[in-house]
């Protein structure tokens, strides 16, 4: 598997981070040699293992029903870039 | 298979349908937080930092919500996975500050269902369906946006952010905007029953995302659209019924229908594209690392079972087969919850079940239609409404009489007997003074005596009603009938 240019740049405007053309030439090579390491790991044959879905051997807590939490509002909003009349307040996004 | 046909202007289209609905569980805290649930408090007083997407806060699931979907599949005939897994679905938007969703794209909670919609002829299903439901996954809700507020602002309220959300994907079985009002409306029914969703379509707590496609009858899929967030059975059936139009028209015209997601306008009834969404598809699934695979005990799931209530399609059976109550009376009873409750408190009270399911379906369903209230704040109680009953049963009460005492029951929040007391009510069986009121109503109307005596016998109910009439509502119609046949012949 590799990355061209292309997909470099989608996945940068997919995850909403600015790269400059500079930036996606060097991230080309670079992502591809990552890849190309990351696919060595399948030269292991696994058919015959199952996938592990965590490196814990727990199994997941589930909580009680119960409110516990909230209320915070102050703390909620407090790194807000703006905040207004108990809102965040963003740049009007509308269809 | 439905015969509902889309008339295009080069012959006829066949439409095929299937439903995302996205139902709010019944919880008092959210999915992975402990913040509260409860609709309509002051903004961002019901979010945690976890809500809020806090660096390092971290998801811990709600044990209520993961029973609540259980029963809900168990409901729909589902197989219930033992084994599930949470996912990431990353997209940006303003009302989704963690930048993923968690949901289950990959191993849902919930597996193949089912749910029977029945025929209808007025609504043309003209035989009972099974709509197949692929799966139920457990998911976040978003934020909520408000655009109106400021000029060039968007105001976000995290509250319903976090709040537990199951997504019932239908297979594309239906075909027809009946059958998918029908579908809906039967969902949300079980839904109820099982007490996992309140179905409140207006709050925003059942919503539904429409899949449309058509293709000439027999062809294979054409392609889809989804019209998102429709909420109400209206507006869907509206939706479709746009869409296919739409397509159709596209497709007659020599163009191609595109994928896409599109969004229903309430007021015109339409859709149109929501091209802000093109790339959005690129979710980027993948296991959420913050959460381990969610398993289930047997002992959980065989809980879930037994805590189901009776369902409506069950009810409906048991009041026909047991009770001996019309199909369509059983229909109406068991639809809502609420009803089939009351209904059966009333039963608990001794009533008779044909006399009260006719005395439900007409008297109390057009009292309340009356007075714009629901069955939940009914102003007469299941012990009271058996209480009129028994007064008609014993023959106290005639039917004309037992509406009167209704009314006043409904004025005054008295009791039946005590009305009938007070007001002198009570029907009276005396022949001596019924046979005084009939010679009367005779010796008043020698026309009509000469011509029912002359042959036309549809005159005699006019003379039960005269001396009815004569008698206030009070004499045993019974007796009127017999007394006058005699005073007749």
């Amino acid at each position: 598997m590799s990355v061209d240019s292309a997909t470099v740049r989608k996945i940068a405007s997919l995850a909403r981070i600015a790269v400059s053309d500079a930036q996606v030439e060097a991230m080309v090579p670079e992502l591809n040699n990552i890849l190309g390491w990351i696919e060595q790991l399948g030269e292991v044959d696994t058919s015959s293992v199952a996938p592990m879905t965590a490196v814990i051997p727990n199994t997941l807590r589930l909580r009680d029903d119960a409110v516990t939490d909230g209320d915070v509002r102050d703390a909620v909003l407090k790194n807000a870039p703006q905040a207004e009349h108990g809102f965040f307040a963003v740049p009007k996004v509308i269809e | 298979m439905s015969n509902y046909r889309f008339q295009g202007a080069t012959g006829e289209w066949e439409v095929v349908i299937g439903l995302e609905v996205h139902a709010q569980v019944v919880s008092q805290a959210k999915l992975f937080s402990g913040a509260a649930t409860a609709f309509g408090a002051e903004p961002n007083t019901q979010v945690s930092l976890v809500d809020a997407a806090m660096p390092g806060m971290l998801p811990v699931p709600n044990k209520e919500c993961i029973r609540q979907a259980v029963r809900t599949g168990l409901a729909i005939n589902a197989e219930i996975n033992r084994w599930s897994r949470f996912d990431r679905k990353n997209y940006f938007y303003a009302d989704l500050p963690q930048g993923y969703q968690i949901s289950q794209l990959y191993h849902p909670l919930v597996g193949e269902g089912y749910l029977d919609i029945d025929a209808d002829e007025k609504a043309g299903i003209a035989e009972a369906k099974r709509i197949g439901i692929e799966r139920i996954h457990v998911e976040q809700d978003a934020g909520k946006l408000m655009h109106d507020q400021h000029p060039t602002r968007s105001y976000v309220d995290l509250n319903r952010s976090g709040v537990a959300l199951m997504e019932i994907v239908s297979r594309p079985d239906m075909n027809s905007p009946a059958e998918a009002g029908a579908y809906l409306r039967k969902l949300r029914s079980i839904l109820r029953y099982v007490g996992s969703c309140d179905g409140n379509m207006e709050e925003g707590s059942m919503r539904a995302d429409v899949n449309v496609s058509v293709r000439r009858p027999g062809d294979e899929f054409g392609t889809r659209t989804e019209t998102k967030n429709v909420n109400s059975v209206r507006f869907v059936m509206q939706a479709i019924e746009h869409e296919a139009q739409r397509q159709v028209d596209v497709i007659e015209a020599g163009g191609k229908v595109v994928q896409e997601t599109r969004l229903f306008n309430p007021d015109t009834g339409t859709t149109r594209s929501m091209r802000s969404k093109e790339d959005a598809h690129d979710y980027r699934y993948f296991p959420d690392p913050d959460l381990l695979p969610l398993e289930l005990t047997e002992a959980f799931v065989e809980d879930c079972r037994a805590s189901l209530p009776e369902l409506p399609d069950a009810k409906r059976n048991r009041y026909v087969e047991t009770l001996g109550i019309s199909a369509y009376n059983a229909d109406v009873l068991t639809a809502e919850v609420e009803t089939a409750r009351w209904f059966e408190a009333l039963l608990a009270e001794g009533a008779e079940a044909k006399q009260a399911s006719n005395w439900v379906m007409s008297e109390l369903f057009g009292a309340l239609n009356r007075l714009g209230k629901s069955i939940e704040d009914c102003p007469v109680s299941p012990p009271q409404a058996a209480e009129l009953l028994k007064l008609v049963s014993d023959g106290t009460l005639s039917g004309s009489l037992a509406k009167q005492v209704f009314e006043k029951m409904l004025e005054t929040g008295d009791g039946a007997g005590v009305i009938v007391e007070r007001e002198g009510l009570k029907q009276t069986s005396d022949t001596g003074a019924i046979e005084a009121v009939i010679a009367d109503v005779l010796a008043k109307n020698p026309g009509q005596l000469e011509q029912y005596r002359s042959g036309k016998d549809a005159l005699f109910g006019f003379f039960v009603g005269q001396t009815m009439k004569a008698m206030g509502g009070k004499a045993n119609p019974q007796v009127v009938n017999e007394l006058l046949k005699k005073a007749l012949s």
